[in-house]
């Protein structure tokens, strides 16, 4: 990861905190990923993650430092702006309406069209693209509600796509499918033409799926780097009290974490 | 895309929404059917008027020609019966329009106009004027009622807003709001008001259209016009809250914003409304949840289709209220559940079924 202070493109979190009540939940986070690249944001519960990634979007601002797109603070751009640079796909979306998968990718077009104006031509070529680059487009007309919660990640997945974005952050967005909706969402993700932020639980799957990884552990950074460089015996039994086995048998050398038990 | 994802379990084919010059066509019908009405419920009554009549006296008051009809006849048509079916249009529209946009704001299907407090604010502020005369006579009983509706309204976001301002509170805060005044009205009518008021007082409560004046039209007219242009140039914004606060926030809405615009919008249309024609209920909470089955969610669509809807809607239940028990007066509030609930239920019924 290249250090923050050089980027001057893209999204990056510049030494934020964030205060709530009281208690300091993140301190200090530097994060700049590199363009088109995929970052893993891992850590036990209650380390940050969420809210790294929501200070990310905007979503909330920091108590003390700064996230910038393309040098400008996040704070001094208009959220449509924002909107169309990066979009956000969170754990779990529900809705009471009663919307079909083109309705729910449609919504990404919000950013980008002006109250009164009906859709354009760019519009709907952005919604068709994202329904194709997501293998959606045979179910395009299927209601959300009969849909399993794979194809509902992968359909929330098209809708950030129709923004057009260059960022994409997504929190934990494996959490509640079954494995081969994970790996397969996640080779989506990685196979994108966009810089993505994904906060993860399962640290085989970042390790085979990230270029770069950061930990957080109490609202700090305490490890970042290549996933072969970070993902250590030592690291996981410090930050997760857990003692792992971690082996490079996983493919292209990414390692491979077996995890034996907690530590006392 | 893997084998395991191919069978198609959905149910009917999808996408089965209608394109734009669907929309238009229903807008198109849905006004058709309001002019219509509006020319026929006129003519229904006691005294026989026909549709010909309505159209040459309307023509005659506004300078376009001359009426063959006695004064009399002149009047029934000019000064009760017109205004009373037009308020009626304005208050369904209205209600309709107001529920459908706070449903899709505060993400409760169970949402209606009254969910701020509004109307039991409207009837507190109502039977302070009729039962203890506040005001001394100065005031009259639309304007008690649109002083304790905005009264309720302030209360309800003051208490949201304190309380951190999310959707769910406010629906908590206007329940509380709803209780308060429900209580205070119960209060003063039991403690201080005869038979003879207590049964007025019920009436208005019950909502009525039968005091409908040509002030009432117009006030109530461009409360829903202003309403009507806020809330469709807020329409996809509206879309956007489909999957919560936090996503539309991410969809570049200011959420803050809408809330505060649209909340106060739709309070002050409704605190109208009610003013003049009484809470009359259920139209506000079901002609969306009816007219969503004919648009799809999208509520540039949604919004005119359903004031059209509330409108044609309202007319016909207050026609029927004036008439079945004639020469007495249901409250058209009675009328629009007793005939609304079982309309609802076939509806629900039908779009389960369709699942």
């Amino acid at each position: 990861m290249t250090d923050a202070s050089l980027v001057r493109t893209g999204l990056r979190a510049d030494r934020v905190s964030r205060r709530t009540d009281g208690r300091l939940i993140l301190d200090g986070v530097v994060l700049a990923p590199e363009t088109g690249s995929t970052v893993g944001v891992l850590g036990p519960n209650g380390s940050g993650k969420s809210t790294l990634l929501r200070l990310l979007a905007g979503l909330l601002t920091p108590t003390a430092g700064v996230v910038t797109l393309d040098g400008t603070p996040l704070g001094d751009l208009p959220r449509r702006t924002v909107a169309r640079r990066l979009a956000v796909v969170e754990q779990q979306s529900d809705t009471q309406v009663e919307l079909t998968v083109a309705d729910v990718v449609r919504l990404g077009r919000v950013p980008h069209r002006r109250a009164w104006n009906p859709a354009s031509a760019d519009d709907e070529r952005a919604v068709r693209a994202a329904l194709e680059r997501t293998g959606l487009a045979d179910r395009a007309g299927r209601r959300w509600h009969t849909l399993s919660g794979g194809e509902r990640q992968r359909v929330q997945i098209a809708r950030a796509l129709a923004q057009e974005p260059r960022e994409l952050l997504l929190d934990e967005p494996t959490n509640h499918l079954d494995i081969h909706h994970q790996l397969d969402l996640l080779a989506l993700v990685t196979e994108l033409p966009v810089t993505a932020v994904v906060a993860l639980h399962d640290l085989n799957l970042a390790a085979m799926y990230c270029d770069q990884v950061v930990v957080l552990s109490g609202g700090r950074v305490v490890a970042a780097g290549a996933p072969g460089e970070v993902l250590t015996e030592g690291l996981i039994a410090e930050v997760y009290g857990v003692r792992a086995a971690v082996s490079r048998e996983g493919s292209e050398g990414r390692p491979h974490v077996r995890f034996l038990g907690t530590l006392g | 895309m893997s084998v395991r994802d191919l069978p198609e379990v959905a149910g009917p084919a999808a996408g089965a929404r209608p394109r734009r010059g669907a929309g238009l066509a229903l807008g198109a019908a849905g006004a058709v059917a309001l002019v219509a009405s509006l020319a026929v419920a006129i003519t229904i009554g006691p005294a026989d008027i026909r549709v010909g009549d309505v159209w040459s006296v309307v023509a005659a008051h506004l300078g376009l020609g001359s009426s063959d009809l006695t004064p009399i006849r002149d009047g029934i048509v000019w000064q009760l019966r017109l205004p009373r079916t037009l308020l009626a249009a304005v208050c369904g529209a209205g209600l309709a329009v107001c529920g459908a946009v706070l449903q899709s704001l505060l993400r409760n299907p169970l949402a209606d106009p009254f969910v701020l407090g509004v109307s039991s604010g409207a009837s507190t502020g109502a039977v302070l004027v009729v039962v203890l005369g506040v005001g001394g006579g100065a005031v009259s009983v639309s304007a008690g009622a649109f002083a304790g509706a905005l009264v309720s309204f302030a209360l309800v976001l003051l208490l949201s807003h304190t309380l951190g301002g999310t959707t769910d509170l406010v629906v908590l805060a206007g329940v509380a709001a709803m209780q308060l005044f429900s209580a205070l009205t119960s209060f003063v009518v039991m403690t201080a008001a005869d038979a003879e008021t207590t049964r007025g007082v019920l009436f208005w409560l019950l909502g009525s259209l039968g005091g409908a004046g040509w002030t009432d039209v117009w006030l109530c007219l461009a409360a829903l016009a202003v309403a009507l242009v806020v809330c469709l140039s807020y329409g996809r914004t509206l879309d956007a809250f489909a999957f919560g606060q936090d996503a539309a926030a991410a969809l570049g809405v200011s959420v803050a914003r809408t809330r505060l615009v649209l909340l106060c919008v739709t309070a002050l249309l409704t605190a109208a409304l009610v003013s003049s024609a009484g809470a009359i209920g259920f139209v506000g909470l079901v002609l969306p949840h009816a007219t969503r089955a004919l648009t799809g969610p999208g509520h540039v669509r949604l919004l005119p289709v359903t004031a059209l809807a509330g409108a044609v809607f309202l007319v016909w239940v207050d026609t029927l209220a004036r008439t079945v028990l004639d020469p007495q007066e249901v409250p058209v509030g009675v009328v629009t559940s007793l005939i609304g609930v079982p309309a609802f239920v076939a509806v629900l019924y039908r779009t389960r079924r369709a699942r």
